[in-house]
């Protein structure tokens, strides 16, 4: 775990979970294993408190926990997964993916598992009914059949996953058919055959209006006695989890699609969306390419209102071949020609795209067509580089020098002779995409971290003015609702003197713009980080 | 080190305009303070993505934020009262306790050692209750006892039937309680036995601190 990533985890616990969770989760990343008892005796906080915290963290998924060194007699050891706990800087994404795949339904049943951690099939539906129906206009409720389907759409889609079983339940175990599993290899959800199954509820029923002080006895009776049926719907113990990785799937494709269309035409985009589509349950998660599909059968699952007709799809297919970002292959002949997507390659490429656009944008258009140069050419000498770009040799010096000292060149001797005489070795610079991208993932964690203890100074600065505008507006909230006079209302409103509402809307602005960063930067990361993990996958 | 030494001639290992500076150019100054916190850039970055969907995704993440900071999942440790022990601490129930867990985990997800106490939520009450079934005081959160508890309350609903009528005329104001086993615990009425209603204690340490919001309801 790298200095930085330690800092981004802690500030995200921080911010969704407290500065208690935070203590306990950053010192566990930075211990690696510990036991409750050593995890309470190094931090100093008090045994229930950690307890506490380590609940949360195993609730969400970002704590496992396993039997330790001293096997399953002795104490149990828990670890961090950090990866989880940067996800949560995603979890915006994933909501408006859901959104825009299932609707309103599917965007509220993923925000309520994301923020519960793991929520069983019912109680879900549940949630997710009375939230719809308090939103819907008076008289209308949501029926539970409705949200029902919106979740085993999800789950038949893979978006969410059963939480994987323990192979026994803690360390109080004595005899064990199985033994548990060490804390160093956690049980994949993918491993657990009914990973997808939905259990079967019979839940009936609409979601209920959370009714103001005057609705009505009748209603909290109705609500107490349908509470009191809670475990009565058959799926005890069976909790759902959102499968983050198909999610990184989902956004991967769409990264593919946007850039076909971005470099060719919307045609060809839409080609490769379908050739990615009709692959989607096929391929497996890290694959390098997709299942050779047929230009026949793309040709039939094809929508017909992308109006492609049979030729111009031979073409656009033999384009996309052509093209050196290299996003679709042919590997055969049969079928009028088998077709693959290379997934490692384009995410190679995209990749390739980021710190391209990096350098351009930090060190000018100069240096990245130098960058550019090196990419392409490998080892050049310095005064290959200034005759390539046609730079003069001066300028070139400069910009190959401030790329050097950003670590974004590398240089690498080659001696003519056993002492490494200056005179008489060759100097190449060269640039190796692999470590460069690990470099500016850090970079990007940093600016991440750096956004948001912007953001927190940012408020802290300003927290008398936002407690004030907060209590004005709860002031005029109900006043509006006991119908005040306009006179009254404007009088309120004036509490709030017009420089201090100047300050407050740059103050809005201001927040919004470093929350949009992160939104923003996080795009890279994710972009960044799938290429890394798609080298690791395929060595 | 090694270089072709002329016979007193002195030559370097290397050639001068390799270095990227001339004879007679001077070397830059050398810096007398640490480099600017925030050096000025040489380019304006790019401005930010705008749109529909960044917009979204931009309310999306304050809401949640704001959001999980009501969640039970939201852990403060509880203050440690530094001055005079009081006695109105007994009756105090609003604050969290470290031995608590403010919602009802799984527990055969977790490991045995990090079950602890569950605490049920604190009805805030405005109004007499009237009726009174004082049951026995119940050890709180493991699971033998939520099943004696569930037991009790189906005997409890019995009675509660009973008295519907008495229920109705009077005036509640009950917020509503998470589905536990035992919601008809009165924990506010039972807790230590006495016999008053802790809603009607007000030591007075509240006074002035609250903010000007919901004076429409009263509060006693």
């Amino acid at each position: 775990m790298t200095v930085q990533e330690v800092r981004l985890c802690g500030l995200l616990l921080q911010q969704h979970f407290g500065n208690v969770v935070e203590k306990v989760g950053t010192h566990l990343i930075r211990s690696g294993v510990l036991t409750l008892r050593a995890l309470a005796y190094e931090t100093k906080l008090p045994l229930d408190l950690v307890k506490k915290s380590l609940c949360v963290l195993v609730q969400h998924g970002m704590c496992t926990f396993g039997a330790g060194r001293r096997g399953p007699a002795g104490p149990v050891e828990y670890r961090i997964n950090c990866e989880s706990i940067i996800h949560m800087l995603r979890y915006p994404r994933y909501i408006y993916t859901a959104k825009s795949l299932y609707g309103d339904t599917g965007e509220l049943i993923v925000e309520e598992i994301l923020q519960r951690g793991q929520m069983t099939m019912s109680s879900t539906v549940r949630t997710v009914a009375d939230r719809l129906t308090n939103n819907m206009p008076e008289g209308q409720s949501m029926d539970y059949s409705e949200v029902v389907s919106a979740f085993s759409r999800l789950v038949e889609t893979h978006f969410l996953q059963r939480c994987p079983p323990l192979a026994s339940a803690g360390s109080s175990s004595s005899t064990l058919d199985t033994p548990l599993p060490a804390a160093t290899q956690p049980t994949e959800p993918e491993s657990h055959p009914d990973c997808y199954k939905l259990p079967y509820i019979n839940l009936t029923g609409q979601g209920k209006r959370r009714r103001s002080s005057e609705g009505g006895e009748a209603d909290q009776r109705a609500a107490k006695k349908a509470r009191t049926d809670n475990s009565e719907c058959g799926d005890d113990g069976i909790h759902w989890q959102v499968n983050f990785q198909r999610f990184h799937l989902h956004f991967r494709d769409q990264a593919i699609i946007s850039a076909v269309s971005c470099k060719l035409d919307q045609s060809s985009s839409e080609i490769v969306r379908t050739m990615l589509r009709m692959s989607e349950v096929t391929t497996p998660a890290h694959a390098a390419f997709t299942q050779a599909l047929s230009s026949n059968e793309i040709f039939r699952a094809l929508q017909s209102s992308y109006n492609i007709a049979r030729p111009n799809l031979d073409q656009y297919l033999s384009l996309l071949v052509d093209d050196p970002m290299e996003f679709v292959g042919k590997t055969g002949d049969s079928g009028g020609g088998m077709y693959v997507v290379n997934l490692h390659r384009a995410l190679a490429n995209l990749a390739r795209a980021t710190l391209e656009s990096v350098v351009q944008e930090r060190f000018g258009s100069r240096s990245a067509r130098i960058f550019r140069l090196l990419l392409r050419k490998r080892h050049l000498e310095q005064k290959q580089v200034e005759d390539f770009a046609m730079i003069p040799a001066k300028e070139a010096k400069d910009m190959l020098y401030t790329l050097l000292s950003e670590n974004l060149v590398q240089l690498q001797e080659i001696p003519k002779t056993p002492d490494y005489a200056p005179s008489r070795t060759f100097y190449l610079y060269t640039v190796n995409q692999l470590p460069t991208a690990r470099l500016l993932l850090q970079h990007c964690y940093k600016t991440v971290c750096n956004l948001i203890e912007r953001r927190l100074y940012e408020t802290k600065e300003n927290k008398r003015l936002l407690e004030k505008s907060q209590r004005i507006e709860a002031i005029l909230a109900s006043l509006q609702a006991t119908e005040a006079e306009a006179a009254q209302l404007t009088e309120v409103e004036e509490m709030i003197t017009v420089p201090e509402r100047q300050q407050l809307e740059s103050l809005r602005h201001h927040i919004n713009k470093l929350d949009s960063s992160e939104n923003q930067v996080d795009e890279s990361i994710f972009l960044l980080e799938s290429y890394i993990k798609s080298t690791q996958a395929s060595r | 080190m090694a270089g072709s030494r002329g016979r007193g001639r002195t030559q370097f290992s290397f050639s001068v305009d390799a270095l990227g500076f001339g004879r007679g150019d001077s070397l830059p100054s050398t810096a007398h303070t640490p480099s600017p916190l925030f050096p000025p850039m040489q380019f304006r970055p790019v401005p930010l993505h705008a749109g529909e969907e960044v917009d979204y995704m931009l309310a999306l993440k304050q809401e949640l934020r704001a959001s999980s900071k009501n969640l039970p999942f939201h852990i403060k440790a509880a203050r440690t009262k530094t001055d005079v022990a009081r006695y109105s601490d007994k009756y105090q129930n609003g604050e969290p306790k470290n031995n608590c867990i403010e919602w009802s985990p799984d527990w055969s997800r977790m490991p045995k050692e990090l079950c602890i106490k569950v605490r049920k939520p604190r009805k805030t009450v405005i109004g007499a209750k009237p009726q009174l079934t004082r049951k026995p005081k119940v050890a709180a959160g493991k699971e033998e006892v939520l099943q004696k508890l569930e037991t009790l309350e189906k005997r409890e609903e019995e009675q509660h039937s009973e008295e519907e009528e008495d229920e109705e005329k009077k005036k509640q104001n009950e917020e509503e309680e998470e589905p536990d086993a035992d919601e008809e615990y009165d924990e506010e009425e039972i807790e230590d036995e006495t016999d008053y209603i802790m809603s009607y204690f007000d030591n007075g340490e509240d006074f002035g601190a609250d903010s000007d919001d919901n004076m429409d309801e009263a509060v006693y």
